[in-house]
């Protein structure tokens, strides 16, 4: 009975995800002493590295260039065949040939961030002064230390202003970020289903995931890597309890509604009987074979902590104040998770700015996970936005 | 109340003309190039797009959210909010006209809305159809219906338009919060200019609409 009550054993062992982290298959920026990443909780972090994916060309003027801020369990293979799982990119819907983010026109960047597991520094990485695994000796970060690093790397590719900046969920935070801490640096910014500052629902949530990392005994206060385990029972429960709150409650009812998995009658066990358990649990045990543990700690940590209003004397207006950049914000109408409510007051702060922005909400059953999918007035927006943000940048490209 | 010249379009090229409404033309040329400008109540942000061509940095409001994607999906700066509720969220003085085309008459509080417009913009300028205009004097004189129009299809219990007023009705509305009428046009049941050497009340008789150019009064 055991077997079939708990979620599977992950395909990919461990090893194939450490060598990830800190040889990635991706482009690496390296930084060594002379150049540490001033973290918010007041550590210098040096040596580190960022793993980055481009797509594109950057053009003579170097204007061209668009940043994307992948989620919390997002990475840098945006549009690329990922190099642990086998699956095409995360965000192939939106970036690739004729789609709105066309690498044909624009020269296409992204980061995993600081404190993530695929090739950028992070818990799971090596810690030089001790050749060890950082472990929980890695120092907290923030989103800021996230877009901070994403500045450096930035420079070290010589681009001074980013034609566009675009994310959804943490990625829009990291978006928002951008635009408060180097206005001048962010033509224009597309902010996906995120808000500037993370709800007391959404902390609460996240330390429902990070109690079920650390109650795996597994977890070994976060020390299982020198043990050559990995708390995967514990993540994939974190992981199965975010993936609901990505979902709707329409979106779920139509996929799955009550239906039985491979039978006809219930197994009266707690086997997977239902198609939303066995979806679920898979959702958990894919999950765990791509990400650390640790990491997923510190990233659900840095998107608690984050708000934008808290960093400027509790108004948001004034993070905003006097922005050239254009803005383009969308919500989705059955995303409880980042609700249309926020998008919304991050726009009247926009407003009382002055800032040039424009807002869309759109309409679909499919939850937060919508900026993932395939949701075609989402393409228009997002096209028709970057193109108008073209033509006032002087890009010359025909359609992008 | 000061009743200027009607002028012609100058800047509107005969090719847009016919693709643009006659109000939307008419307040085209009422906003000077290169200003800031927010249209309030943009549904599917034609008045935006005519303002664009004219060098002219437009943003929109609108309601409905089918309105706003079509506006996002053209390039346009545009938010999904309400005249009643959200203007409150600009600060003084951030654009150089605030216009609201044809949704006067579907606030709920038209006074709130028109006095927020001059607060936010130094200029507003406000189109709404005319209540006064002689079809609909006829159809409640003679048909005893509520009228309808062309352009206000609407039957009364599924209208959007719950404070109809004639530009006599506006005019005093203005007077009484101490608004100046800068230009005052009323166009006809075809879009043109009702002449302007005829008498006022022919104008609340033959203007289909009213469009009215508005600054802040001096103090009382």
């Amino acid at each position: 009975m055991g077997s079939v009550t708990s979620i599977p054993s992950p395909a990919i062992s461990a090893d194939d995800r450490s060598h990830e982290v800190d040889h990635p298959s991706s482009q690496v920026a390296h930084f060594g002493a002379d150049q540490p990443l001033r973290l918010d909780c007041g550590i210098d972090l040096t040596p580190f590295q960022i793993a980055y994916q481009t797509y594109g060309e950057l053009n003579a003027d170097r204007s061209n260039a668009i940043l994307i801020c992948h989620a919390l369990t997002g990475d840098q293979h945006v549009a690329n065949v990922h190099p642990v799982t086998g699956k095409p990119g995360w965000w192939e819907t939106l970036v690739g040939p004729g789609r709105p983010l066309d690498p044909q026109h624009y020269f296409i960047i992204c980061a995993n961030v600081i404190g993530g597991c695929m090739g950028s520094t992070g818990p799971a990485s090596i810690n030089p002064a001790t050749g060890k695994v950082w472990g929980l000796d890695f120092p907290v970060i923030t989103i800021p230390d996230m877009v901070r690093a994403q500045a450096m790397l930035i420079d070290r590719l010589g681009i001074d202003t980013l034609f566009a900046v675009v994310g959804g969920s943490m990625g829009g935070m990291q978006v928002l970020q951008w635009t408060a801490a180097y206005p001048s640096r962010v033509f224009s910014a597309l902010a996906i289903a995120c808000s500037t500052r993370h709800s007391a629902q959404n902390i609460a949530f996240h330390e429902l995931g990070r109690q079920a990392v650390m109650a795996d005994p597994d977890w070994h206060n976060g020390g299982y890597a020198d043990r050559g385990i990995h708390p995967h029972r514990g993540l994939a429960v974190a992981r199965m309890a975010a993936h609901i709150t990505y979902l709707s409650d329409a979106a779920l009812h139509r996929k799955f509604g009550r239906r039985m998995q491979d039978r006809e009658l219930p197994t009266f066990s707690f086997d997977a009987d239902f198609q939303v358990e066995s979806y679920l649990r898979y959702q958990g045990s894919s999950f765990v074979e791509r990400f650390d543990a640790n990491a997923y700690l510190y990233l659900t940590r840095a998107m608690d902590y984050f708000d934008i209003a808290a960093d400027h004397g509790g108004v948001l207006a004034k993070a905003f104040a006097g922005i050239k950049t254009r803005f383009c914000v969308v919500s989705f109408t059955s995303d409880w998770l980042f609700p249309t409510s926020e998008s919304r007051a991050l726009v009247h702060a926009l407003n009382a700015s002055s800032a040039r922005v424009s807002f869309a909400e759109i309409e679909t059953d499919r939850g937060h996970d919508a900026f993932l999918l395939d949701v075609p007035e989402f393409f228009d927006i997002s096209r028709a936005f970057l193109h108008s943000a073209g033509k006032a940048r002087g890009l010359t490209s025909r359609d992008g | 109340m000061s009743v200027q010249e009607v002028l012609p379009l100058n800047g509107v090229a005969t090719g847009q003309a016919g693709q643009f409404r006659a109000d939307h033309l008419l307040v085209a040329e009422m906003v000077k190039p290169g200003s800031k400008v927010l249209d309030v109540g943009c549904g599917d942000g034609d008045l935006l797009q005519l303002l664009e061509t004219r060098g002219i940095d437009g943003r929109g409001i609108e309601l409905s959210r089918e309105g706003v994607n079509r506006c996002v999906a053209k390039g346009l700066a545009v938010v999904q909010g309400d005249a009643d509720t959200d203007l409150v969220n600009y600060p003084d003085d951030a654009f150089d006209y605030v216009i609201l085309s044809q949704t006067l008459q579907a606030t709920r509080q038209p006074r709130v809305v028109l006095e927020n417009l001059l607060r936010i913009g130094r200029h507003a300028i406000v189109s709404f159809p005319n209540f006064g205009f002689w079809k609909m004097r006829l159809q409640l004189l003679i048909g005893g219906h509520m009228p309808r129009t062309e352009n206000l299809p609407a039957t009364w219990y599924d209208t959007a338009n719950i404070h109809f007023c004639t530009i006599k009705d506006f005019v005093q509305l203005c007077d009484e919060i101490n608004v100046k009428m800068e230009r005052s046009v009323a166009l006809d049941l075809y879009g043109r200019p009702v002449p302007l050497n005829l008498p006022w009340w022919v104008w609340n008789m033959f203007g289909e609409q009213g469009v009215f150019l508005l600054s802040r009064g001096g103090g009382k």
